[in-house]
C-alpha cells in the first residue's frame, strides 16, 4: 500500500520512494527512507495534505506525493 | 577568521547568531553572489567574523538557498563551520552534518536545545558522539546564553589548528567502494575547481548536475563514472539518490542509539501536538487563523498602535511647534523658517508618527513566524493556494508581506521553484505593506465617520489581497502554467520566540524605518519644499498653485482624469510615493499646508479618495522592493515589468472602481 491509503494515527514502515528528480530527493534528504517508521498525524482541512511524523520530527507533505511513497502496516 | 554558521531551519540558528555576534552585525552580500546575509563580529572577539548561511536541510542543489551556500562555503576560505543541530531532532539534523563534513573544512557542532533534552529526561553522551563524527561537539542552550563561550573557544582552537572533520566513511561495501572509485577517478577536476573530491564523488553519484558540469568530465570518465554507478546500484538493490541518503541515516542511527539516551518524551513535542489539535483542526484552523490575523490588526491599528501613535504624535507636535517657536524667536529668515517647519517637520514628522503602529505591526508578524505558526498556516493553506497555482509556502512571504515587501520578497529565496519564487514575488506586493498605512489611515480618517473606519481599513487589506488572487490565476493560465513544486515542510515544535532575538529585530525594524524617514522621506520633503515654494524663476510664490511642482503636477493630472482626482497635488504624492510610500502622505502634508485631515476634502471627493486609494494600493511597489525584485529574480526587465504593468493595473483597477462606484 501507499501512505496517502494508511488511515489517521496508524502507522506503517516504509519499502520504497518512488518517483523523481527533486521531489524525490527532498523526501530522501527528509528521512523518509525505506525501512523508517512512519505515522499519519493529520489531514489538512480541505483533504489535502497531509501531516506525518517520523525521526521524531512532523513533516507534511500532499497526498500526491504521499502516493509515490510505498510503506507496509505496522502496529503502533 | 571567518566562521560560518550553518544548520537545518527551526534550529535556533538565529539565536545563536544574536548571541554570538550581540549587536555587532550588518547585512551583506555574499560574495560573487547576490543573495544577502547577516555577518557580524563575535562578541569579545574583533579579528573573528561569522556569517549566517541560509537555513538548509541538504546539499543538494534544489533551492537556490541550498546552491547558495554550497558555493559560498566551497569558494570561500572558511576557518571553521559552526554546525548548529537540534538535539531534541538529532537524527534529521545530522544529515546535512554528515555532507558538511564532507566539504573537508574545520567543523563543530553546536548541540543546541540541550536545555529541552534535560528537561524531558533525555541526555546525549557528548564525547561519545564527537568520537562517532570526529568532529568537536559542544553542548549549548542558546536561547539561555549557555555554551555559547565554550563553543566560540573551541571553534577558535579548531580553526587555528586546521582540524579537519576526521571521519568520513560512513559505510563500508558497496557504497563505500563506489565513493571511493569515483573520488579517485576525479580527483583532478576537483583539485582544479578547489572542490573535496571527496564530496565531489558523493554529489555524482547522486547525479547532482551543477556538481557534473563544473567538473567538466571528459566522455570516457562519464562513462567510467556511470560504470562504477550501476554496479553500486546492483549491488545495493537500490538506485543512486536512494543509496546515499540511505547510507547517511543508516550511520547516523547507528550513531544515535549509541549516544542519544531517551528516557522521556519530549514535552515541547507533546505540547506541539497539543495545541495542534487545535490550531490544524480539520474544521477550526482556518477560521482560527482568519481569528488571529484579525486580532493582530486589531491590536495592531486598533489598539495598542493607535494609543502609542496618538502619544507620539503629540510628542512629535511639541516638538515641532518648539522648533518653529525656536526659530521665529530667533527672527529667522522666513524661507529657511518654511524650508524648515512646511518642509522638514511636515514631511518628516507625518510619517515618522507612525512608528509605533509599524513596529507593533512587526512584533506580530515575527512571533507568528518565530513560534512556528507560519509553517501551519502554510500547511492549511496549501490546497488554497494550490488553485492559484502556488504552494503553501508561498503563503509566508505573503504574510511577511504586510509588513514590508523587501523581506517578504527576500523570503520567497525558501522556495524551492523559480516559477513559484517569480509568482511569490509578483504577487506579495498586493499585500498592503505597513507603509500603505499611513496613507490608508489618514484618508480614512478625512473621509468616514468613525464606525465606518474599521470597515474601510479591513476592505482596503483584503481588496488588495483579491486582486492579487485575481493576478494569481491570470499568471497561472497565462504565462506561469506548469505544476506547482513539490510541498515537502517540516512542522516545528511550537516555541516562545526568545525575548532578545524580538528584541533586536524590533530594534533592527524601528532603526530602518527612522533612517528612512531621515533619508528618503527626508529629501523628498526637502525636494516637494523646493518645488512648490518656487516658482521656474526662482522666486518665492505666494500661492503654490503658481509653483514650479504645480506646473510638473498639472502635466501629470490629467492622466488621473478617468480616475476621479484631478488636482495637482495629488499627482505629485503618487509620483513622490515611489521613492517610499509613505512618502505619499509626507509630500500632501507639505502640499496641503496646515491640518492634512481638514484640508483633505478640498482636494479629493470621498468617491475620487476611494480611487486614489484604490490606485495607490496597487500601483508600483517603492524603489526599495523594485531593487530587492531585481536583485533576487536577477532580472532588470522583471522589474521594469513589475514597475508598469502594476502602474497600468492600478490605473483600470481604479478607473472601473470610481466609474463604478459613480453610478451610485
Amino acid at each position: 500500500m501507499t501512505l496517502d491509503e494508511l488511515e489517521i494515527g496508524k502507522s506503517g514502515v516504509i519499502t520504497a520512494v518512488n518517483g523523481e528528480g527533486a521531489l524525490r530527493r527532498r523526501l530522501l534528504d527528509m528521512g523518509l527512507t525505506p525501512r523508517t517508521k512512519v505515522m499519519v498525524r493529520k489531514v489538512a482541512p480541505m483533504g489535502d495534505p497531509i501531516e506525518i511524523h517520523l525521526r521524531g520530527y512532523e513533516l507534511t507533505i500532499r497526498v500526491d506525493d504521499a502516493k509515490d511513497i510505498e510503506i507496509e502496516r505496522v502496529a503502533d | 577568521m571567518i566562521f560560518a554558521l550553518g544548520g537545518n531551519q527551526n534550529c535556533g540558528k538565529t539565536t545563536l547568531f544574536n548571541q554570538l555576534t550581540g549587536s555587532n552585525q550588518h547585512v551583506g552580500n555574499f560574495p560573487g553572489v547576490t543573495v544577502e546575509g547577516k555577518r557580524g563580529t563575535v562578541k569579545g572577539h574583533p579579528d573573528v567574523e561569522v556569517v549566517d548561511l541560509p537555513g538548509i536541510y541538504s546539499l543538494s542543489p534544489y533551492t537556490s538557498e541550498e546552491i547558495v551556500t554550497r558555493d559560498f562555503l566551497i569558494n570561500e576560505k572558511i576557518d571553521c563551520i559552526i554546525n548548529i543541530t537540534d538535539a531534541t531532532n538529532i537524527e534529521r539534523n545530522l544529515y546535512l552534518s554528515l555532507q558538511l563534513m564532507e566539504l573537508d573544512i574545520p567543523m563543530v557542532i553546536a548541540l543546541n536545545m540541550m536545555d529541552e533534552m534535560r528537561e524531558n529526561g533525555n541526555t546525549i553522551k557528548i564525547q561519545k558522539l564527537s568520537e562517532a563524527l570526529g568532529v568537536p561537539v559542544v553542548p549549548l542552550a542558546a536561547v539561555k546564553n549557555e555554551g555559547v563561550d565554550e563553543l566560540v573557544e573551541i571553534a577558535i582552537d579548531t580553526a587555528q589548528h586546521r582540524t579537519k572533520p576526521a571521519v568520513k566513511d560512513f559505510c563500508s561495501g558497496a557504497v563505500h567502494r563506489a565513493i571511493h572509485s569515483v573520488a579517485h577517478l576525479v580527483e583532478d577536476h576537483a583539485d582544479r575547481i578547489n572542490v573535496p573530491s571527496r564530496f565531489a564523488a558523493t554529489k555524482l553519484i547522486e547525479g547532482d548536475e551543477p556538481m557534473m558540469n563544473a567538473l567538466k568530465l571528459s566522455d570516457n570518465e562519464k562513462d567510467m563514472l556511470e560504470h562504477i554507478v550501476t554496479e553500486m546500484e546492483t549491488e545495493t538493490g537500490t538506485d543512486r539518490e536512494a543509496a546515499l541518503a540511505d547510507m547517511r541515516y543508516d550511520f547516523i542511527e547507528k550513531v544515535c542509539a549509541d549516544t542519544v539516551i531517551k528516557t522521556g518524551k519530549s514535552k515541547a513535542h507533546e505540547r506541539s501536538v497539543k495545541i495542534d489539535s487545535v490550531l490544524t483542526h480539520r474544521i477550526w484552523s482556518i477560521p482560527i487563523f482568519v481569528g488571529i490575523m484579525a486580532v493582530i490588526f486589531w491590536l495592531t491599528f486598533g489598539v495598542i498602535g493607535a494609543w502609542l501613535s496618538d502619544g507620539f504624535t503629540v510628542l512629535i507636535d511639541k516638538v515641532i511647534s518648539l522648533i518653529d517657536m525656536g526659530l521665529t524667536s530667533y527672527g529667522i529668515n522666513p524661507v529657511v523658517h518654511s524650508l524648515i517647519v512646511d518642509g522638514v517637520c511636515a514631511g518628516v514628522g507625518s510619517v515618522l508618527s507612525f512608528l509605533p503602529t509599524i513596529v507593533v505591526l512587526f512584533f506580530f508578524l515575527s512571533m507568528l513566524e518565530d513560534s512556528g505558526y507560519m509553517a501551519r498556516v502554510a500547511f492549511v493553506m496549501d490546497k488554497t493556494l494550490r488553485k492559484i497555482g502556488l504552494s503553501g509556502r508561498s503563503f509566508v512571504p505573503m504574510i511577511i508581506g504586510f509588513g514590508c515587501s523587501v523581506p517578504a520578497i527576500m523570503a520567497s529565496r525558501t522556495l524551492p521553484s523559480d516559477r513559484d519564487r517569480k509568482m511569490t514575488i509578483i504577487l506579495t506586493p498586493f499585500m498592503s505593506c505597513s507603509a500603505k498605512l499611513p496613507i490608508y489611515s489618514v484618508f480614512v480618517m478625512a473621509f468616514f465617520a468613525p464606525y465606518l473606519r474599521p470597515v474601510m481599513m479591513i476592505f482596503l487589506y483584503i481588496f488588495g489581497m483579491v486582486m492579487g488572487v485575481l493576478v494569481g490565476l491570470v499568471l497561472k493560465k497565462t504565462a506561469f502554467h506548469g505544476e506547482p513544486v513539490p510541498f515537502v515542510m517540516e512542522l516545528p515544535n511550537y516555541r516562545m520566540p526568545g525575548f532578545k532575538s524580538v528584541v533586536m529585530l524590533i530594534w533592527d525594524k524601528a532603526k530602518d524605518f527612522i533612517t528612512k524617514a531621515f533619508t528618503i522621506i527626508f529629501t523628498a520633503s526637502v525636494i516637494i519644499w523646493f518645488l512648490q515654494t518656487f516658482d521656474t524663476r526662482l522666486n518665492v510664490v505666494t500661492d503654490s498653485s503658481m509653483s514650479m511642482l504645480a506646473l510638473i503636477g498639472q502635466l501629470v493630472s490629467p492622466i488621473f482624469r478617468p480616475l476621479g482626482f484631478t488636482d495637482w497635488r495629488a499627482a505629485t504624492a503618487l509620483i513622490t510615493g515611489f521613492s517610499a510610500k509613505e512618502a505619499v502622505i509626507s509630500t500632501l502634508s507639505v502640499l496641503v499646508g496646515g491640518n492634512i485631515n481638514a484640508m483633505l476634502p478640498t482636494i479629493f471627493t470621498t468617491k475620487a479618495a476611494i480611487s486614489f486609494l484604490v490606485f495607490t494600493l496597487l500601483y508600483t511597489p517603492c524603489v526599495a522592493a523594485i531593487a530587492a525584485v531585481k536583485r533576487e529574480l536577477h532580472s532588470r526587465s522583471m522589474a521594469l515589468l513589475v514597475v508598469v504593468g502594476q502602474t497600468v493595473f492600478a490605473w483600470c483597477v481604479a478607473a472601473i472602481v470610481y466609474n463604478v462606484i459613480m453610478l451610485f
